[in-house]
């Protein structure tokens, strides 16, 4: 009996497992391979790709390139600013549809839409809105604020605050569910005694409400810095690498479609995991320390 | 106490100018979309600031264009077929694998209920190299079938971990009878675990529909035929046309938009649920 249903469990857990193998754990394995390998396209094509001897060549080239060290600069910024911005608006949705009132359910719902919607129509409806000449250019130059159209998509600096700020309307509503169901789950005993003692709206958030929530900021931060530092959509959608927001993800992008040199696109691409993974190691340290401290 | 009043005051404000502020935020872009699409682009060239609808001034014409000429119509139809083959295998693959790892005695359980949510964070442009120098080798490029498997490997890891959490909280009294009575574990799992479990299963089905329809980079970077082209991969595709008007771009975009929004006021209190009882465990 046990060994039958030892059995019956590989055969239903075999078709994911043989897909996730194949397609996730295989290819990050070869990607080490060939990040360590000078390998075009071209050299796939003729099958005689692992003739090809192992070599540093393709870090060399992307360490010595005048490009990387901006582009990791920018990278950190966008993903610092693009987490921060989604966590706080997230965070500021979460307090206001808080609580009971009519619509609710429909504004909780309104509120997900930026993040269900396909990424390539809202990027190009932003575009548009965002141009020179688009709606918000012409309102601002209307009112008298600005004397110029600035060029909020190609410009420095503002090709960066735009990007960040596309990051925050769209990916707000991921981290406003998560605090939205943590904070239906704080008892509601905690704020009536404050409330006995005295405490005001603002105490209450400060001293009850923050550090109930602390967990799920750190996972949520932590779990949107990940996905952020690697997101490749968004950035080449929005301003396509120009104005200062040529990110790394857009260089495995200009490597392997750009030059065909797969081995260089497969360097970049380790050096974004290397790069992600110290990271999250401080940023764990720094967590679980402070975890402990509590 | 006059503080706490006056605080409370203050938040109410806030809170209704805040909310009006969110509500403007998230709408006016799909708005702005909307209205693009429909009006004559002259008009908007003329006077961005033009945005009501004014009724004898909106026309269908965009639509009728990107859909018959642009070929949308055919992008539609690979999108869906995509993204529902996804949805029916995610589902299927998923409810079966996570039942066992939910219920069933075998060797390497625990490590795989604890490692499966790990595979969901590697990123989609670490794999993306070698799987296009795979793909390249294998033929399996150009072709939505292939893109059909890429998006079975991202949505299969969360699906099951979302639809194992699930199942863990059913009770095993019902299925334990279901098989002193004679009944198959398979036959247990479609007639006692799936009738039980059906907001689970639309919630992954909902997710896992929009990984598919929504999937930008694979089918950018992967798709060369227009005959084989998703939604997104289409409207890249027109966007670099310098004959195709913002007009005809939000027309198209819409035509992305509408379905996945459709489909969430639909199924949304299923996926709110579904999201956060399995996504993070508090």
């Amino acid at each position: 009996m046990a060994q039958h249903e030892q059995r019956l469990a590989y055969v239903l857990l075999a078709p994911p497992l043989a897909i996730v193998f194949s397609l996730i754990l295989f290819p990050v394995l070869w990607n080490f391979w060939l990040a360590f390998h000078e390998v075009r396209l071209l050299d796939l094509r003729r099958f005689s790709w692992w003739e090809l001897e192992a070599t540093l060549k393709n870090f060399t080239k992307i360490f010595t390139h005048h490009d990387f060290w901006p582009a990791l600069k920018a990278t950190l910024l966008y993903t610092t600013g693009g987490t921060l911005l989604a966590l706080l608006m997230g965070l500021a949705a979460a307090m206001l549809v808080h609580g009971r009132f009519r619509g609710r359910g429909l504004i909780r719902g309104a509120f997900l839409i930026p993040y269900i919607a396909p990424v390539v129509a809202v990027a190009f409806a932003w575009r548009f809105i965002l141009d020179p000449r688009g709606v918000l250019m012409t309102g601002l130059l209307g009112t008298g604020i600005l004397d110029q159209p600035l060029h909020l998509l190609g410009e420095r600096p503002w090709a960066m605050v735009s990007l960040i700020a596309f990051e925050g309307w769209r990916y707000f509503p991921f981290d406003f569910l998560f605090i939205l169901a943590r904070l239906q789950a704080i008892p509601d005993e905690l704020y009536e005694a404050a409330s006995v003692d005295g405490a005001t709206p603002l105490e209450k958030f400060l001293y009850i409400t923050l550090p109930q929530l602390k967990l799920v900021l750190a996972t949520l931060l932590m779990l949107r810095f990940m996905w952020t530092f690697n997101k490749f959509d968004d950035v080449f959608l929005v301003t396509r690498g120009t104005g200062g927001t040529r990110v790394l993800t857009i260089k495995v992008y200009d490597f392997l479609i750009g030059e065909f040199n797969v081995g260089a696109g497969a360097s970049m691409a380790l050096i974004l995991f290397a790069v992600l993974g110290v990271f999250l190691y401080l940023f764990l340290r720094l967590v679980m320390s402070r975890a402990e401290e509590d | 106490m006059r503080r706490e009043q006056a605080e409370t005051a203050i938040l109410r404000v806030f809170r209704v100018a805040g909310l009006l502020f969110f509500i403007f935020l998230v709408a006016f872009p799909f708005y702005w979309m909307i209205v693009a699409s429909l009006k004559p682009l002259i008009v908007l060239a003329t006077d961005p600031l033009d945005l009501w609808p004014v009724p004898g001034e909106l026309t269908l014409r965009a639509y009728k264009e990107i859909w018959f000429q642009f070929r949308f119509g055919g992008y539609f139809a690979n999108s869906a077929y995509v993204s529902v083959l996804t949805v029916l295998l995610t589902v299927t693959f998923a409810t079966l694998a996570a039942y066992s790892i939910a219920r069933l005695r075998f060797r390497g359980r625990s490590f795989l209920s604890r490692s499966i949510l790990v595979i969901y964070m590697f990123p989609a442009i670490v794999i993306a190299v070698p799987i296009y120098a795979l793909y390249t080798e294998l033929g399996l490029r150009n072709d939505l079938h292939g893109l059909l498997l890429i998006y079975l490997a991202q949505t299969l890891p969360v699906a099951i971990y979302m639809l194992h959490s699930y199942f863990k909280t059913l009770p095993p009294d019902l299925e334990d009878a279901g098989l002193i009575d004679g009944c198959t574990r398979l036959e247990v799992i479609w007639r006692v675990t799936v009738p039980l479990s059906l907001p689970a299963m639309a919630s992954v089905a909902l997710y896992t529909f929009m990984i598919a329809w929504n999937e930008f980079l694979f089918a950018f970077l992967f798709l060369d035929s227009p005959s084989k082209f998703t939604l997104s991969r289409g409207i890249m595709q027109i966007a670099d046309n310098i004959n195709v008007s913002q007009q005809l771009l939000m027309a198209a975009a819409v035509i992305a938009t509408v379905p996945i929004i459709l489909l969430f006021l639909i199924l949304e209190r299923y996926l709110v649920r579904g999201l956060t009882t399995g996504g993070i465990k508090q």
